[in-house]
């Protein structure tokens, strides 16, 4: 799911500036189709098949969520606070949001894959690397969850 | 992914915090069909609709770029709450917002086009 990032990026001329940019994206077309298919699959799923958005997770992470601040935890898909259309104008929020976006597309690639690319396929493959970069997504999680949220929220 | 509500903050937080099995259920179904649906294609030589023989061509060895990516991977992960197809999959939902993370997730790959030569593999 993260290769259409490079495609992307390509395609707004980032193979003028770096290598790794300079590939034939018409063979990667694949990838483009996949984000469409994923932003209609939103659309339906969020619209035409969800009555209501609150994500019934465990009682004790909401109450850790709302001692953290996240007073939305338990009653909306995406806690309000990051995201939505007036966080948009709270600096703290963008920059998270922004700095999470960099991490996310940064790491995604510099591991040639994501959550899709070695959780799932990967594991399912039976590959080595895919398990070191499954490895490596839970130490990151783990360190942002519990030793940086405390910080950054 | 909207409906597993895999695409969901609150459940990738649950998951990191080991409060639920819900993320791991998602996770762990799809890995149990996939590894059935390889060890078919393998077996058997299935041909894709096009009819060409299916290849999976494995990612190239190697221990830094996975375990370094996998932990800067993570960290976003956790902190916008949504891999890479999520991100989509809100934005058709109505998520504004997750346009930020897109323009990030975008520029954290141009980064990492610019850096490529020069960060260990």
């Amino acid at each position: 799911m993260s290769s259409n990032l490079r495609t992307i990026c390509t395609l707004c001329w980032a193979d003028k500036k770096a290598d790794y940019f300079d590939f034939n994206w018409k063979s990667q077309r694949w990838n483009l189709v996949v984000v469409f298919g994923a932003v209609i699959g939103g659309f339906i799923g969020a619209h035409l098949l969800s009555n209501g958005s609150s994500v019934a997770i465990n009682p004790d992470t909401i109450s850790n969520l709302r001692n953290l601040g996240f007073q939305s935890a338990g009653e909306s898909y995406l806690p309000d606070e990051l995201f939505s259309f007036d966080a948009l104008s709270d600096i703290k929020s963008l920059v998270i949001l922004l700095i999470g976006g960099v991490l996310i597309g940064f790491g995604a690639r510099y591991a040639a894959g994501c959550t899709s690319g070695h959780a799932i396929s990967g594991l399912s493959n039976l590959q080595l690397p895919s398990l070191i970069a499954v490895i490596g997504f839970f130490i990151g999680g783990l360190f942002m969850v519990h030793l940086l949220f405390p910080l950054i929220f | 992914m909207y409906k597993s509500e895999a695409a969901s903050w609150f459940r990738i937080y649950e998951m990191f915090q080991f409060q639920s099995f819900h993320m791991y259920g998602i996770i762990g179904s799809a890995l149990i069909l996939g590894i059935i649906g390889v060890q078919l294609i393998k077996r058997n030589k299935l041909k894709s609709f096009f009819g060409e023989p299916i290849q999976i061509i494995p990612k190239e060895k190697g221990i830094w770029q996975y375990l370094y990516g996998g932990i800067i991977f993570g960290l976003g992960w956790a902190l916008a709450g949504a891999c890479p197809g999520p991100i989509y999959t809100l934005i058709g939902a109505g998520y504004v917002s997750l346009l930020v993370v897109l323009a990030g997730a975008l520029l954290g790959t141009f980064i990492y086009g610019l850096l490529q030569n020069k960060l260990p593999h």
